[in-house]
């Protein structure tokens, strides 16, 4: 056996197994990290069962708890009785404690608590229970006592809920009317107005500030403020009107508490739906993820303006990096004498792909936003001064930060596709009287351009996932407005804007509620992970493609 | 590839003439856009460097102007305001003259309400911001006078306008109870007053005038005094902090005696006596620093040297002395900074230089006049200086002296910062107070760097090295064409997401799971070891329906199990081998410190990220070894294992090790994963179980708030540039062995 065991080992078998083992865990690794994601990212979506529990905090009096059940976990009672619980020592040595959602922040100061498996006398599903999601202070969850208008009761109990529902419709289509009118009438009034008074400032730098024009902007900003009266007015009428209706809840202490329906986002009873009922449900949510506002701190709602931000800003810098990155790769391929130019310029493609990134970032505040910016400022916006206009992290400079960033990607992808064109084309079309340059733009790039589009595609999955340098120059956590709108110019190249990944960051680690922030983070992840995969698979498919292409080109 | 087209022979018709035209413009374009590159990593380059470099620029001091000094009677003290603009002197004979510092014109000329045939004996002034200063009377009376200024925009042009005023009226207040005259006084002001009195028989005098609180009559001030005989004789110099609890008196012979006079009720009580000089060594001058913590001693040996007070083991204070600065001649005079840790010396020469405390380096020195100077002030801002030499001419000079507080050794040496019991290496940018010492040291933060690298090539290496060798040498080709994809495409996920995971997920999973994650370190080598025994002994049937070149995937059921075994058990494991709390038995046990986001935690994320880098390029390094060489061996017997050990591993070895660099280069950089999962603590420590602030992550979270043009942002880009030249070298280093392999690959 020992010999046997030897001559194993000398064979040289078991090191392999071991190399096997440190593929089989990165592997492991990765697509671990993948599903962890997607597991918790999914799950968020999915309306919780919610459980009445009979507890026994640790002064020893029993109350009762409603809420979700957010994860649950081993852990040693040594560990509990070190962090100062008080644990009966007939519970075991390991235990099993609950992150317990409890909601209902206003009344009780907290969203979550731990408990402790030991303590739970009794647990069980209330039908009846409801969960109200507000506007603000998180979750509600209480039992449904009355509905009422203007402070009279039109429905008691069992009949509230059906007399709910109809209501918070019209609630809901009165607060989408708010919503349009605040995000667009009378927010491009406002910038008209801010238009106007840049504009007098303006004629006074100039010394054109004649009292006519002066009249006239005045005129015009009177008219402006008319409006925005006359719109305000409408705007009061429709928050009354949201005002109407409040809802009567009781919570577990017996107390009722009222809630407007005006802060109510939507209410669902999850112990009596079914499966359908909570697959729509999820859905309904999902959307609402992808398509709206954040609310909460951004703890809550959707990630709308951080994946609209997202895009424009990879759209922007792509505008900038392909013809700068393809450029660059043609002259590498087709035009430099390879020699100590072209050596010199691949170790500068190698080292902006090495440099970290968040030299980028401090290089793209000092330099564009700073630099450009504070003498694009003086030069044109000095009506605007102090204020900076382009002095200011933005949209623009971000994107062009993150197109210095992802240069070596497009250059690197363009010159392999170049490098498998075969050579006989282009002779074949010197041969025929072609200048270079046409060779160059009738036969070459076109044919080059699925590695072009490579490239690009590998540039915009790095740019969508990059944090640090944005941090530095123009991401915000909340934009109060998008970067495009309908205000002329249409794009706002100055404005800050949200970004998906600095959204992870900024919710999973500045929020002040992280707890309840998590499972959206996660969701963001999931979301940002997805299109960065089906980027990068895409970028593989394409090159694939083109490598087959050329290879039964060159037989 | 040459031009073959722009023969000028052709150029007939006017169409081709335009096609040529085109073909040359593309020319010049694509060569500028290639050139572009090189053009886009200089100006990264250069601008981080031109940022940087006024951190290394020497100060510079210009002439302004020199005029006679206006006044007859001999000056007692010399003051600027925030602009520089108008100087204020205050003379022997009670006279107060506002002046223009560019040409000398008196402003104003005011005269003090002093009594008649009442002498001025002494002087002082409280913290330079303050503009309070008092007059010692020879009737052992004070008087106090502030000087104040106020900027005014008429029709858009700066006015400044001084004024003098009384904040404890216009009436000398009585210091010495017995009327004599008040040799040495000193004054400090914040809100409340302290003056402090002394005369020639040692009898020490502290006044106190505190401001009522009451909304009747404002202004009103309660005095507290107390006053007692001291030991010392022939006075040199009385010195208040600005908080008013310690009073330091000096004696010419080298006495310094420290005073707790916070509470008066009980006297000014002496908590420490000692001799600051060598015996038979003069001091000349003794000023405190802008915070008041650090007293500079002057002496006629040449020497100024820096005291503070240090706790000792006990945990009491002592007055120690920190460091020596040598002058040429000894000085005359010595001038604080307003609000940084610089000061300014004059000589018997008419030589003025500056120095800056905490950095230990002198600035610069220049001769302003050709007479001892004997009164020096500097401006608010440190931007201008007045000086008045022997023979009653005053000079004016602008200073430019930006960044004195930083040197080679205060960014990279330990410093002994004030309230600090030894020399260290500290990062503190900024504080909530104004009278701050910052502290500039990139060595903790280059060591967290360094260290957060380590712990990760400490995952990485292992991990994708061998796993490049088992997928490029073993690995059957139809299981290596979608491993090796996976594996890069954990380099395209974004950092943001590892490191959220890590702080969020992992680090608590680690903190709760500890012996769980060390016996899985243990178990999984005997996990595999063992499958792999157990594989080789099943009939040869079952190896023939999964061959050779399939082990990882096989092996990845057992890993899992081991980890979901290991994980599982360890609350047993803690509760039998660590009382059931391993973090507190560490730290009971060992004595080690236990962070939840840790440098373990780091290690592990960061080691996830390096991974794909170095797996990609070892992976090509191997997989391109010539296959005729690993055939020779083989055919000459020896094993694939022998093979790959002596044969491949050696010929491809550049190639990892340029791998190798890459990843390290990648694990200096990165941002997000170290912001998020570490502590961000900027603390020198090699213990796994604690965190770290890295140069990068240092960057991220405080150069939004760093003012344009400070010096802090000054250091921030400095850290960058430190960052673009570590991660160059690496990068060039790899890229250049890489080439090398190539060359040796094709000549094989």
């Amino acid at each position: 056996m020992s010999a046997n065991l030897r001559s194993w080992f000398k064979s040289g078998t078991p090191w392999i197994w071991l190399n096997a083992a440190a593929v089989a865990t990165s592997l492991i690794m990765v697509v671990g990290l993948l599903v962890l994601i997607a597991i918790n990212g999914l799950a968020h979506f999915w309306p919780a069962a919610v459980w009445q529990m009979e507890y026994r905090a640790e002064d020893g009096q029993v109350s009762r708890l409603v809420g979700e059940i957010r994860s649950s976990e081993e852990i040693s009672a040594e560990r509990l009785r070190g962090a100062g619980v008080d644990l009966d020592p007939a519970a075991g040595e390991v235990i099993t404690r609950y992150l317990f959602k409890t909601g209902n922040r206003d009344i009780s100061g907290s969203d979550f608590r731990w408990i402790i498996g030991p303590s739970i006398l009794d647990r069980s599903q209330p039908e009846p229970v409801v969960v109200l999601e507000r506007l603000e202070w998180g979750n509600f969850y209480g039992y449904l006592e009355s509905v009422q208008e203007d402070g009279e009761t039109v429905a008691e109990a069992p009949a509230a809920w059906d007399e709910l529902q109809p209501r918070l419709q019209r609630v809901q289509a009165i607060r989408e009317q708010i919503q349009d009118l605040e995000k667009g009438e009378i927010s491009s009034i406002n910038y008209r107005i801010e238009g106007l008074r840049l504009e007098r400032r303006k004629l006074e730098l100039r010394g054109e500030a004649t009292p006519e024009a002066l009249a006239e902007l005045e005129r015009r900003r009177n008219l402006l403020q008319e409006a925005f009266v006359q719109l305000r007015e409408a705007l009061d009428e429709r928050y009354q009107a949201a005002r109407r209706d409040t809802v009567t809840l009781t919570v577990l202490d017996n107390r009722s508490v009222q809630v407007p329906l005006a802060q109510i986002v939507r209410a669902y009873r999850p112990n009596e739906m079914s499966v359908l009922d909570k697959t729509g449900f999820y859905l309904a949510k999902l959307w609402e993820f992808v398509s709206e506002d954040p609310r909460e701190a951004n703890t809550e709602g959707g990630i709308f303006p951080a994946i609209f931000g997202t895009v424009v800003m990879v759209m922007l810098m792509s505008v900038v990096v392909t013809p700068f990155g393809v450029v660059a790769a043609v002259y590498l391929r087709e035009y430099a004498h390879q020699g100590v130019v072209t050596r010199l310029i691949r170790i500068a493609v190698n080292n902006l792909a090495g440099v970290p990134s968040i030299v980028y970032g401090v290089f793209g505040l000092g330099f564009f936003v700073y630099f450009l910016g504070g003498n694009i400022d003086q030069l044109f916006f000095p009506e605007a001064l102090p204020a900076p206009t382009f002095g200011t992290p933005g949209l623009l400079w971000a994107s062009l930060t993150l197109a210095l960033l992802t240069v070596p990607v497009v250059i690197v992808a363009t010159e392999e596709g170049l490098s498998r064109i075969p050579r006989s084309i282009r002779e074949g079309s010197l041969a025929l009287g072609a200048t270079k340059a046409e060779t160059l733009w009738r036969t070459v790039l076109p044919m080059a351009s699925p590695a072009m589009m490579t490239g690009l595609i590998l540039a915009v999955a790095r740019a969508a996932g990059e944090v640090a340098p944005l941090m530095l120059v123009g991401v915000v956590k909340l934009a109060p407005s998008l970067p495009i709108d309908t205000n002329a110019p249409f794009i706002h190249l100055d404005r800050k804007f949200m970004h998906m990944g600095f959204h992870i960051y900024d919710v999973g680690f500045q929020s002040p509620n992280v707890e309840a922030a998590r499972p959206l983070v996660f969701a963001t992840a999931l979301l940002l992970v997805l299109v960065i995969i089906v980027l990068n698979l895409a970028a593989i498919g394409i090159r694939n493609r083109l490598r087959e292409r050329y290879r039964t080109l060159e037989q | 590839m040459p031009d073959t087209t722009s023969t000028e022979s052709y150029s007939g018709s006017a169409h081709l003439r335009i096609r040529l035209l085109k073909n040359r413009l593309t020319r010049y374009a694509v060569a500028a856009g290639g050139m572009g590159v090189i053009v886009a990593i200089l100006l990264i380059f250069i601008y981080l460097l031109y940022i940087v470099a006024p951190l290394a620029k020497s100060p510079s001091m210009q002439a302004v102007a020199e005029y006679p000094v206006p006044s007859d009677s001999p000056v007692l003290y010399l003051a600027m305001e925030e602009q520089a603009e108008i100087g204020v002197l205050f003379s022997q004979d009670g006279g107060v003259r506002f002046f223009a510092t560019a040409d000398g014109n008196v402003i104003e000329d005011i005269r003090l309400p002093i009594p008649e045939g009442v002498k001025v004996v002494s002087f002082s002034a409280a913290r330079p911001k303050s503009g309070v200063v008092a007059l010692g009377l020879d009737n052992g009376q004070a008087l106090v006078v502030q000087h104040r200024y106020r900027v005014s925009f008429p029709g858009d042009q700066r006015l400044i306008t001084p004024s003098l005023e009384y904040p404890l009226g216009r009436e000398p207040i009585e210091i010495a109870p017995n009327g004599a005259a008040l040799s040495k006084i000193a004054i400090q002001e914040e809100d409340s007053f302290t003056l402090v009195g002394w005369t020639d028989d040692s009898l020490l005098t502290v006044v106190r005038a505190e401001k009522q609180e009451s909304l009747l009559e404002e202004g009103t001030f309660e005095f507290e005094r107390s006053s007692g005989y001291t030991d010392m004789q022939d006075l040199l110099a009385l010195l208040i902090d600005p908080v008013q609890r310690n009073l330091f008196v000096l004696s010419r012979d080298g006495r310094l005696g420290w005073f707790d006079i916070s509470d008066l009720s009980s006297g000014a009580r002496l908590l420490e006596q000692l001799s600051v000089v060598p015996p038979g060594v003069k001091i000349q001058d003794a000023e405190l620093l802008a915070s008041g913590a650090s007293i500079m001693i002057a002496t006629d040996a040449g020497t100024i040297s820096q005291w503070f007070t240090v706790r000792d083991e006990t945990g009491a204070r002592h007055l120690q002395k920190i460091r020596d600065f040598e002058l040429s001649e000894p000085t005359t005079q010595l001038v604080s900074e307003f609000s940084r840790k610089g000061f300014l010396t004059a000589d018997r020469d008419g030589t003025v230089a500056i120095f800056h405390a905490t950095a230990h380096q002198k600035l610069i020195e220049t001769d302003i006049a050709d007479s001892a100077i004997v009164h020096l002030a500097i401006g608010p801002r440190a931007d201008a200086l007045l000086a008045l030499d022997a023979q009653n001419r005053m000079h004016f000079w602008h200073i430019e002296n930006e960044h004195p507080e930083i040197s080679w050794k205060s960014l990279w040496s330990k410093v002994w910062y004030e309230g600090y019991d030894e020399p260290a290496y500290i990062w503190q940018s900024s504080a909530a107070n104004n009278d701050f010492e910052p502290k500039f040291s990139l060595t903790p933060l280059t060591f967290g760097t360094l260290k957060a690298a380590f712990y990760a090539m400490l995952v990485a290496i292992p991990l994708a090295i061998l796993g490049a060798i088992f997928t490029a040498y073993f690995m059957a080709p139809r299981m290596r064409q979608s491993v090796k994809p996976t594996i890069e495409i954990m380099e395209a996920l974004p950092t943001v997401i590892l490191g959220f995971l890590a702080g969020l997920w992992l680090a608590p999973l680690i903190e709760s799971h500890l012996p769980g994650l060390f016996t899985l370190l243990l178990v999984t080598p005997l996990a595999v070891l063992v499958a792999a025994w157990i594989w080789s002994h099943l009939p040869a049937a079952v190896h023939r329906w999964i061959p050779d070149g399939w082990e990882a995937a096989l092996l990845v059921p057992v890993l899992l199990a081991t980890g979901a075994l290991s994980f599982g058990l360890s609350p047993m494991v803690e509760l039998w081998l660590f009382d059931g709390n391993m973090p507190g038995w560490l730290k009971q046990e060992l004595g080690i410190d236990f962070d939840q986001r840790n440098s373990l935690v780091i290690g592990i994320a960061m080691g996830f990220a390096v991974i794909p880098t170095i797996f990609s390029i070892a992976e090509d390094a191997i997989f391109s070894v010539p296959r005729h060489l690993t055939n020779g061996s083989l055919a000459l017997g020896a094993t694939t294992w022998q093979t790959l050990v002596r044969v491949v591993l050696l010929t491809a070895s550049p190639g990892i090790f340029s791998a190798v660099m890459m990843g390290v280069g990648r694990a200096v950089g990165e941002t997000m994963i170290v912001l998020m999962a570490t502590g961000n603590t900027p603390i020198m420590d090699l213990n796994i179980f604690e965190g770290m602030r890295t140069l990068s992550a240092n960057i991220a979270v405080e150069m939004p708030e760093s003012e344009v043009g400070s010096t802090h942002y000054r250091v921030l880009f400095l850290a960058a540039l430190v960052l673009f030249i570590l991660t160059f070298l690496f990068n060039t280093g790899a890229e250049l062995i890489r080439q090398r392999l190539r060359n040796k690959y094709s000549s094989l």
